[in-house]
């Protein structure tokens, strides 16, 4: 009897850690938020997304040049990512064989295992070296190079999730494969292959590290993409390990902006794929 | 398409027309392989570049470069050891308290809470991974680092302080600092995948302990956790990995000292950390390729547990689902 009542003690002392580890941990998240908008409401303001930053002192200043940086440098990479990862993850899923689709499979997982900051040493070593300049170009590669491997897997895995049935529907209509594919596999995991590329988005929106030495950063508006371009990751880590006091107060601003769009896309993507299950099912 | 091939079948015009469309499934397969391929190429071309421009470090150094305990940049002297030192040591304060508590979260969304309260937790903590570094980063520095300044370092010295690890004066940041923040940004992996593996293992291994009479955290603890164990081990390596290769947030808090200091509350240096910082001040050819050494060390460390991590999730869901 004794016995039976330790265990019993145990199992619910022990049940109560887990629980308390769920709570502690689920916090965190509102703990982030709660920071960041306590410190970083006050600043988000007009001046914030319309001026550009000021020097030390000066009281005041922005960051649009680092909103629409960031913005620029997501496009850049998006428009090399995107296709790479979309064709990349068709050919895993329609048309690969046995080994070779293997190795690519395997060197995606291995560059999306890559540290950010070794991608942008690589990003540093054939564009900022070769051309002898920071540039947005450079930033924007390094990007992509991180948003490749999550479009090429989320494509490859919901392409695979199509029956085959509808592949063979179509191709019993006498439609070739390519048409097959683009006209009924595509479309019906359309949702999913969405949901990857937001959340590649999503990941490279917030990095900071390939940015450092490839589009370094910029205190004013870069006239071209050969240029360093400032972006808004860069910027609150600048301003955060600067001593000026209005610099943290700008640095809480984007912070709060950062975190609210990295957190809405998403929350955005899975929406996107809550949809198209529905769709499906239905 | 269609019209052309129903329509005139004997034409030779018809003929050409629908060959051109079989070749355009050729055309449309070589171009994506062309795509696919260059995945594999850039990740080579990676290698490649890190190895050929860690030349000059590499002819100077050799293998000493891992152990050379002095970075002294005027001397063009620099060896790796401070950093993969501070490197392993804040990932490793980082495990030590982000397993227990992400498999503790694990256990409890897998086996306790209700599907729907557990779905959700879950996704909270996936937001979690998405939140970006530099944001950990700042709010390191300005909530952190000064509450570990003024009670946290303040509070072990005075309890452990006879240790070595818990003594010198309280800077805030260094070793502790880092490894902290590091937890809270491994544990989101650990919680999500090694949740899988635990709602992997088959229900039957549970219902058969209970029915023995063990209480539901014997049945826990001695069936099911043993059984998806390779999963959960998987959740750590991959969290290692990710704890490794961090930059930012570490780079903020770590203190920037290229010395090897045993006490947890000094300042350190890890390798992503020194190549954030003095990469663009870099002057020099053997200053340069000893930092891009450091990333190819940085690399390699990460493959390897990257690789490891990814058989052994495998080799449980695998498992998991046979037994199903």
């Amino acid at each position: 009897m004794n016995r039976t009542a330790r265990r019993n003690i145990l199992n619910d002392i022990m049940l109560t850690l887990t629980g308390i580890c769920t709570v502690l941990t689920v916090s965190v998240l509102f703990l982030i938020l709660g920071f960041l908008v306590f410190n970083g409401w006050r600043s988000v303001d007009w001046n914030f997304f319309t001026k550009l930053p000021l020097s030390p002192g000066e009281l005041g200043g922005g960051m649009a040049n680092a909103i629409v940086g960031s913005g620029i440098l997501i496009l850049i990479a998006a428009v090399i990512g995107i296709p790479v990862g979309f064709l990349g993850g068709i050919y895993l899923s329609e048309f690969g064989g046995k080994t070779f689709p293997m190795l690519v499979r395997y060197t995606a997982d291995l560059l999306n295992g890559v540290p950010s900051i070794v991608i942008g040493i690589f990003a540093w070593t054939i564009i900022v070296v070769k051309s002898h300049h920071f540039s947005a170009w450079a930033g924007g590669f390094a990007l992509s190079l991180m948003m490749i491997p999550i479009g090429l897997r989320a494509t490859e895995q919901f392409l695979r999730a199509v029956p085959n049935s509808l592949r063979e529907a179509s191709l019993a209509l006498g439609a070739s494969k390519t048409r097959t594919i683009m006209g009924v596999v595509v479309p019906a995991a359309k949702q999913g292959i969405l949901t990857g590329m937001i959340l590649g988005v999503a990941r490279v929106a917030g990095e900071t590290a390939p940015l450092l030495f490839t589009a370094l950063n910029n205190q004013f508006w870069a006239a071209k993409l050969g240029e360093p371009m400032a972006s808004l990751p860069v910027m609150i880590y600048t301003h955060a390990i600067s001593p000026y006091d209005d610099w943290h107060r700008q640095a809480w601003a984007a912070g709060l902006v950062l975190l609210l769009l990295v957190l809405f896309a998403n929350l955005a993507a899975r929406w996107v794929l809550s949809r198209g299950t529905a769709v499906q099912r239905g | 398409m269609s019209t052309a091939a129903v329509a005139a079948p004997p034409q030779p015009q018809a003929r050409k027309l629908l060959k051109l469309w079989q070749d355009g499934d050729q055309v449309a397969h070589l171009v994506t392989m062309v795509f696919a391929a260059s995945v594999f190429l850039v990740t080579i071309l990676l290698v490649y570049e890190l190895w050929i421009h860690s030349a000059g470090s590499r002819a100077k150094f050799g293998f000493g470069f891992l152990w050379g305990r002095v970075w002294d940049p005027n001397a063009e002297t620099f060896g790796a050891l401070p950093f993969i030192y501070g490197t392993v040591l804040t990932s490793f304060l980082a495990l030590i308290i982000s397993v227990p508590l992400g498999v503790g979260a694990a256990i409890f969304l897998s086996e306790l809470a209700p599907p729907r309260v557990s779905n959700a937790c879950t996704f909270l903590v996936e937001l979690l991974a998405a939140v970006p570094s530099v944001i950990y980063g700042l709010l390191a520095i300005f909530t952190l680092v000064p509450l570990l300044r003024q009670y946290g370092e303040p509070f072990l010295k005075k309890t452990l302080g006879f240790l070595p690890w818990f003594q010198g004066p309280a800077y805030g940041v260094g070793y502790l600092a880092a490894g902290l923040i590091l937890a809270v940004m491994t544990f989101p992996f650990i919680i999500s995948i090694s949740r899988e593996a635990l709602l992997a293992v088959p229900r039957e291994q549970r219902e058969a302990a209970l029915a023995l009479g063990a209480t539901k955290w014997e049945s826990t603890w001695q069936v099911v956790v043993p059984f998806a164990r390779l999963g959960i081990i998987g959740s750590i390596f991959l969290a290692l990995a990710r704890a490794l290769g961090e930059t930012m947030a570490v780079t903020m808090v770590i203190g920037n000292d290229t010395g090897i200091h045993t006490s947890l509350l000094a300042p350190g240096y890890t390798i992503a950390a020194i190549i954030a910082n003095e990469f663009t001040e870099a002057t020099g050819d053997v200053y340069l390729s000893s930092l891009v050494e450091l990333g190819l060390v940085l690399f390699a460390l990460t493959m390897i547990l990257n690789g490891s991590a990814q058989l052994l999730i495998i080799a449980t869901t695998r498992r998991g689902s046979k037994q199903d």
